[in-house]
């Protein structure tokens, strides 16, 4: 008989060491996965996660590993507040498409004049508009008590319309044929979020991801805020004796994950994909999700988690590509992830014990 | 506004619009059904849409390879119930956090789903037949809103119906319902806590996955990967609405059947609205019922089971 006594704090070697066997234990499993799949699981393991890196084509794809890992981090840095707080915005997805709409529609507003106020200018419409859209579910909690999860989620799926009617209505490139889709921003000197330095892969949405880690650290670490943030996940009731409103919480979580993931959609959007598509949003909002868990919530574990959620993508395109993978095994692989992850959660806080525990 | 064919207003043909809304209505209503349950046993399972989305790979896939739509229903079941089983297995026994394990289920169904479809994209599924009803399906307007539907439609009522009468009448609903609100007493008095809980996930995994292959099977019916488009989370809402009562889930699922089919059939009538903005009312709707209904219960009686959401760990 297995029985589980709760340690009286979490351990902190199991809250490091679980995401580590969680990454392990996806790898056996997502071997199997392949080998039901016909493909050599050595293979595919190899391809995904050693090729990029240290394969013959690595440089190249250390470069997209920044750019598929900024976003998430820029999005999952701001996620891991609220999660602290048992706030759960999981309609990220929804404030990165608002967010790269607005920065998208003042860049096309301006064209073709070219100013340096055109970039700033784009920064500050995707955080406001990320900001909004996250406050959306905020105030509709704290004034009616509507529930922040389900309504942040149909805003995604808001977005995702308002997206694609942007891509063949308001925002459709006047010049482009018919074709769906807006002007080009990379084609717009002004506008385009270029690499700060050719092929590093690091443009301005990377190093604001950076910059949203440390302010996060400082926020949870250092300041009153990040505090009341903690206790009122951790004791709810302790902190509404320790004068913290809740009201105040929910708005400030949901508007800062809100306008991070804004953000990091303004630059997408103005950097590598460029223009918006009707297929703009690419589940980054969501898998910015379990890279906040991966990484504990915490600033450099979501950095780490960042790096391992995007060489999944990198990996998952070269297994696409080269072993005929399909492109959704990878996103089973991500869904298995997270649930070894929360699974061996149960070692941070508990301790299992062999043998009748004695009443 | 004419009364030929039928009753049309504005160019939409009401009698057909209603007669609709049935179908449109019945996978929403399953997956809320089943939720219900489940929420009712004090377990918040938000991976309704990856339930839903396995029940419409698995279901399609049953009835394609067997030819039998019933197997596809069934084989559907056993998909939302074996997703419902892992959820059940990770927040039961292993007590992890069971929102973050429900988008967990959501997202690991999405991927899941569309790996299983590759092989049945642009399939055709065997048709499901409506159940011949005889003179009541001839009746002017009332027949075919009413009694000109497949068995699944008259099934999802029932089941409504079935959950009502087992949550206020039985004396296992007393005891689903006591779990629900006070698990530890419920542990105390010696009712198995865990047991109860991951029978009625099982149940809502099953009427999830039942919901999610009528979408495959009969609502479009056709795979294709994403199909659900958020129905599942829909359905959660919708329990919410219903302020966990079956009638008035029942009720909440019509009422947003009825918005769908009125967008698509505005979106057919051929109106100066752009398609994409017609297609978002559903999710605004639902944004809206979920504030009025939220709103009204702020200052009454608290509608949730008490120990919703909450990790149940017996020390003893």
């Amino acid at each position: 008989m297995i029985t589980l006594v709760a340690r009286p704090a979490p351990s902190r070697f199991w809250a490091w060491a679980t995401p580590v066997l969680a990454v392990l234990a996806t790898m056996i499993a997502g071997g199997v996965l392949f080998a039901i799949l016909g493909k050599d699981p050595v293979e595919a393991i190899r391809v995904i996660f050693w090729d990029p890196l240290f394969g013959a084509n690595a440089g190249y794809f250390r470069g997209q590993l920044f750019i598929k890992a900024g976003p998430l981090i820029l999005i999952a840095a701001g996620l891991a507040v609220g999660f602290r707080a048992g706030i759960w915005n999981i309609g990220a997805e929804g404030q990165y498409i608002v967010g790269a709409l607005c920065g998208a529609s003042v860049a096309l507003a301006a064209y073709p004049a070219e100013s340096v106020l055109v970039f700033p200018a784009m920064v500050l419409a995707g955080a406001l508009g990320g900001w909004a859209w996250g406050m959306i579910p905020a105030l509709l909690k704290t004034r009616f008590g509507a529930s922040e999860i389900l309504v942040s989620l149909m805003l995604v799926y808001v977005a995702q319309n308002l997206l694609a009617w942007a891509a063949f209505g308001p925002l459709k490139n006047p010049q482009g044929f018919g074709f769906p889709g807006s002007r080009n921003l990379q084609q717009y000197p002004s506008a385009h979020n270029a690499d700060l330095v050719a092929g590093s892969g690091i443009h301005w949405g990377v190093m604001a991801g950076f910059a949203a880690l440390i302010g996060t650290y400082v926020l949870m670490s250092r300041h009153i805020a990040g505090f009341r943030i903690q206790i009122a996940g951790d004791a709810p009731k302790a902190a509404r004796f320790a004068g913290v409103a809740p009201a105040r919480l929910v708005a400030f979580c949901l508007g800062l994950s809100g306008a991070l993931a804004g953000l990091a959609g303004m630059f997408e959007v103005a950097g590598p994909s460029g223009q918006i598509t009707d297929s703009f949003g690419a589940g980054y909002g969501f898998t910015a999700i379990i890279v906040a868990f991966l990484g504990r919530l915490n600033p450099i574990g979501i950095l780490l988690a960042g790096l391992l959620m995007a060489l999944t993508y990198i990996g998952g395109d070269m297994a696409q590509l080269m072993l005929q993978l399909p492109a959704a095994a990878i996103q089973v692989f991500q869904g298995m992830l997270l649930f070894f992850l929360l699974g061996l959660d149960l070692l941070t806080n508990y301790t299992v014990k062999w043998g009748w525990a004695r009443a | 506004m004419g009364m030929g064919a039928g009753m049309i207003l504005g160019g939409i043909d009401l009698v057909a619009l209603a007669a609709m809304l049935m179908v449109a209505s019945t996978p929403i209503l399953l997956a809320a059904t089943g939720e219900l349950i489940a929420e009712k046993a004090g377990v918040l399972n938000l991976g309704v849409e990856g339930m839903m989305i396995m029940g419409a790979i698995g279901g399609f896939a049953g009835a394609v390879l067997s030819g039998s739509p019933e197997v596809g229903f069934v084989t559907g079941a056993i998909s939302g119930a074996l997703m419902a089983l892992l959820f059940g297995f990770l927040t039961q026994v292993l007590l992890s956090n069971q929102v973050a394990t429900g988008l967990a289920l959501t997202l690991f169904g999405l991927g899941l789903s569309a790996l299983i479809g590759k092989g049945f994209e642009g399939v055709r599924p065997p048709a499901t037949g409506k159940i011949d009803l005889g003179a009541l399906a001839d009746l002017p307007v009332l027949g075919p809103i009413l009694f000109r539907h497949d068995w699944v439609v008259y099934f999802s009522i029932a089941l409504v119906v079935a959950v009502w009468l087992f949550l206020h009448l039985s004396r296992s609903g007393l005891i689903l319902r006591a779990v629900g609100e006070n698990h530890e007493a419920a542990h105390a008095l010696g009712y198995r806590v865990v047991a109860v809980r991951l029978g009625a996930l099982a149940f809502g995994g099953a009427a999830a996955g039942l919901g999610g292959a009528y979408l495959s099977l009969v609502r479009v019916p056709q795979w294709t990967e994403g199909m659900t488009a958020g129905a599942g989370w829909i359905a959660l809402a919708i329990v919410v609405f219903g302020s966990w009562r079956a009638e008035r889930v029942l009720l909440g699922a019509y009422l947003f059947g009825g918005v769908t089919v009125l967008q698509l059939r505005l979106q057919a009538a051929g109106y100066a609205i752009p398609v994409q903005l017609l297609s978002m009312a559903p999710y605004v709707i639902t944004i809206v019922a979920l504030v009025i209904i939220s709103a009204r219960h702020r200052h009454g009686a608290q509608a949730a089971p008490a120990a919703l959401g909450r990790i149940f760990h017996a020390s003893r």
